[in-house]
């Protein structure tokens, strides 16, 4: 009798929560710049935005399994595997062709599915106090090195570096990857979030991380604290190490409210979206048509990223390695 | 006592059956992981069970318990011997500042301590932090048990010609065993299931590679078959506590109530005394005070934003005393059995009510997602999955406030009450649950400050739109902005002081003091 009583009352909660929602969406990217986004665009078109914030591949995975059931109308990652996840269960409504001519694209998969909305570079962010530019890696492979034993960090239970695995896999295949996957569980040292780990290099207890350009970048625009001893190398020359990974939007199949989903995704793409990532903080690069990125980064076309399609990323094959090399 | 009136029977069935039901569904989680390893395979679970991952946790997971535990228990019981039983000044002060520590969730503890010494991790940060989160857990009981004891026994072991380190040895620390058991299982076990601050101070343990799991892969089989070996440690604490036990009796024998024992001098111990209720006080309050104030005063007036801040508060208040009640009214069917007609099934099914609690948060809710997705889909990311998950993991605590009160209220007035008319219903309702008040009270905020401060379960299962706290001030301090997440801390420390202070008083007043 409690207990019905108790999904009486719960159940209205629950109505009145879901009500007049506007659009869902699932918000793996940054907090804050998805934060920007809705707000900056609930204010221009009045239509209302529920952000859900979790991870790329918890998002992806939780989208497949909810299928046609789905709450989510549209879906943001930091990166694109979690996209090509989805979009490989057929989830994915096409993206409208007006947003797709707003992108070029190489930061689009072909099939047009879904979008680009933004990128980030991989970096290798060393103590500049402890590191001179003769004795950094080549290339991020070198960090298999034993010579490198104990001495760089990475965050691999984050999308991130899952993304950057993904396109190592792709360029380099299943074996190098794996190999170096097990000479990483060897080497490194785990933190949690790529901020963290700057964070660590930054107080000296390693002299280098794996991670994006934009932690830098933010960090700098704010106090400097966490990035005081830290510069950025970027690997360039199409190594692995110099991977441009895309963050994605989608509007899914399963939304009640397409029109409304695609708006959304055809604004962050316009200049209203992009105009946030070059006047904000986010520090992520501008993808849109001639939309410049924020001045304080070096240009995208400058840093010779490997070419790599991004529908071919194999998101759970990563996962599947990382777990049998100990690092998940 | 079943027997004695026909028609009590009816309410005995009757609530029989529903507590029942809630020891059914709190075995869903359990249930569901043993389904799971079933579904993934032999081989697979095998190769998922036994790897070198696994290996790593496990000797992480018994070096922090075989770290911290003894510690937590020799500071626990000097404090409390120290607060109890000498004349050490301002005793009373020490002992609450000795229990302030529950009111600061073990992540906030952990920030301030990142905040303060941005290098601590792993085993050390690890043992550290969890030491002067979880040490009341064991403080109190300790204390209470200390205020209980009857201090004959210990005159008879002084005139026996024990020095006083040998009568406390020999005749006081036996005696605070079951509160030492009863009270290094709780922490144990919070070990076992915390997450937040093991990420923050980097110490992987199985809680945290679950969540890493579930973030890379949702419910894959991975997360569920470390989940397996998660609980399968709960369960060996549970059964190496009743072992650690025993069956040994500590009551005194006979009538008459035990006099309060003399506070022994400290005498030349007064300094070291003091010193080092003064460090625990500055380690376990001090640290998290400086660092909040350090933070709220960089940040200045900006990081108030009342529509952020007053919305998660808000949202969290309502939680914790929607939940709190929940699970109070969940527990109530089997804390009035138990009293009232304790028997061997009655047992079974407490059991069930208790193990749940045991299980870490993550647990339960990867359970309650993948059932949810799969089975049940119009009850995934509602507040009654929310709400259930909340019952499952606090259904111990609403158990404790609750046995206690219905025990002090006698049964003669239920059958008074029907005897002048009332349905079984009515007559307890109007007799027992009205004189239980009290406890039912206590069971619901101790359920709320749970409620307050989880995470884990919080994150996995709310639905979309709900930010409490707990959630907003982790995705602050994931992107490192401390500054942000400080407000939240703060809130959530004022709103866990009060109940923190309830429960302080609820433990002296079981001692009748």
């Amino acid at each position: 009798m409690a207990l019905a009583a108790l999904f009486a009352g719960t159940g209205a909660t629950v109505a009145l929560a879901q009500d007049d929602i506007g659009i869902v969406v699932y918000n793996a990217q940054h907090e804050s710049l998805g934060v920007a986004w809705a707000e900056a665009f609930t204010k221009e078109t009045g239509i209302k935005v529920t952000l859900r914030k979790g991870s790329d591949m918890e998002f992806a995975n939780q989208i497949v399994q909810e299928g046609a059931a789905s709450p989510a109308d549209v879906f943001l990652t930091e990166n694109s595997p979690a996209m090509s996840l989805v979009d490989g269960a057929g989830l994915f409504e096409p993206v409208a062709a007006d947003t797709l001519a707003q992108v070029p694209e190489n930061f689009r998969p072909s099939n047009g599915h879904w979008t680009g909305v933004a990128a980030r570079s991989t970096v290798f962010a060393y103590d500049k106090t402890k590191l001179t530019e003769d004795k950094l890696p080549k290339s991020m492979l070198d960090l298999a090195d034993p010579s490198w034993k104990g001495r760089w960090a990475a965050s691999p239970s984050g999308a991130d570096f899952q993304a950057i695995v993904s396109a190592l896999l792709s360029l380099k295949g299943e074996e190098a990857t794996a190999s170096w996957l097990k000479a990483m569980k060897e080497n490194f040292t785990a933190y949690k979030g790529n901020s963290t780990a700057m964070k660590a290099v930054n107080a000296g207890e390693v002299e280098g991380a794996v991670i994006y350009h934009y932690y830098y970048f933010g960090d700098q625009a704010k106090t400097g604290e966490n990035s005081r001893n830290v510069a950025l190398h970027f690997f360039k020359n199409e190594d692995p190490g110099a991977f441009v990974s895309i963050s994605g939007g989608g509007v899914l199949a399963s939304s009640q409210h397409k029109e409304n989903a695609q708006k959304f995704l055809a604004w962050i793409t316009g200049k209203g979206g992009q105009g946030i990532l070059r006047d904000g903080t986010s520090f992520e690069y501008a993808v849109g048509n001639g939309e410049a990125s924020n001045k304080a980064l070096p240009a995208l076309s400058e840093l010779q990223y490997p070419k790599v399609d991004p529908a071919t990323l194999n998101s759970a094959k990563v996962t599947d390695l990382m777990t049998d090399a100990g690092l998940l | 006592m079943i027997a004695a009136k026909g028609r009590s029977r009816v309410p005995y069935l009757v609530v029989t059956i529903v507590a029942a039901f809630v020891s059914l569904v709190s075995l869903v989680p359990l249930g569901f992981i043993a389904w799971i390893s079933v579904q993934t395979g032999w081989e697979t679970a095998t190769k998922l069970i036994f790897r070198g991952r696994v290996g790593e946790l496990l000797v992480n997971t018994a070096l922090l318990e075989l770290c911290t535990l003894p510690i937590t228990i020799a500071m626990s019981v000097a404090l409390a011997w120290l607060t109890e039983r000498t004349d050490l000044p301002g005793a009373r002060l020490w002992s609450m500042l000795a229990v302030a520590p529950l009111a600061v969730p073990a992540f906030v503890h952990s920030y301030a301590w990142i905040s303060l010494v941005p290098g601590l991790h792993g085993l050390t940060g690890g043992v550290l932090v969890s030491v002067l989160a979880y040490f009341p857990f064991l403080y109190l009981p300790v204390a209470a048990q200390l205020r209980r004891l009857d201090p004959a026994i210990e005159d008879a072991a002084a005139s026996l010609g024990l020095n006083p380190w040998q009568v406390f040895f020999r005749a006081v620390l036996p005696q605070l065993r079951l509160a030492i058991c009863g009270g290094s299982l709780l922490v144990g076990l919070h070990l076992l299931a915390e997450y937040g601050l093991y990420v923050m101070i980097r110490f992987d343990t199985f809680s945290t590679a679950i969540v890493d799991q579930f973030q890379s892969a949702f419910n894959g089989p991975a997360a569920n078959m470390l989940a397996g070996v998660l609980v399968s440690c709960c369960l060996l604490l549970l059964v190496i506590e009743a072992v650690a036990r025993g069956g040994e009796r500590y009551a005194r024998v006979g009538s008459g109530a035990a006099r309060p024992a003399d506070k022994r001098r400290l005498g030349r111990m007064l300094v070291p005394a003091l010193a080092l209720n003064a460090a625990t006080a500055a380690l376990a309050i001090g640290v998290p005070f400086v660092t909040l104030t350090r933070w709220l005063y960089i940040g200045g007036g900006d990081i108030w934003r009342i529509d952020l801040v007053g919305g998660a508060f808000g949202q969290t208040v309502l939680l914790a005393i929607a939940g709190g009640m929940l699970a109070t009214i969940a527990a109530a069917p089997m804390a009035w059995l138990s009293v009232r007609a304790p028997g061997r099934l009655q047992r079974v099914l407490e059991a069930c009510h208790y193990y749940v609690g045991s299980l870490p948060g993550v647990v339960v809710a990867l359970a309650l997602v993948t059932i949810t997705v799969r089975l049940v889909l119009p009850l995934y990311q509602t507040f009654a999955t929310l709400f259930l998950a909340y019952i499952m993991l606090f259904l111990p605590r609403a158990m404790v406030g609750l046995r206690t009160s219905i025990a002090q209220a006698p049964v003669e007035l239920e059958r008074a009450a029907m005897a002048l008319g009332r349905t079984p219903f009515q007559a307890v309702r109007q007799t027992t649950m009205r004189l239980a008040a009290p406890g039912i009270a206590a069971s619901t905020a101790l359920v709320a400050l749970g409620i307050t401060n989880e995470l884990t379960a919080t994150l996995m299962l709310s639905p979309t739109g709900v930010e409490t706290l707990a959630t907003k001030f982790w995705s602050l301090t994931s992107e490192i902005d401390y500054v942000a997440a400080a407000p939240y801390a703060v809130m959530m420390v004022l709103l866990s002081l009060p109940l923190t202070f309830l429960l302080y008083v609820q433990s002296r007043r079981a001692t009748g003091q």
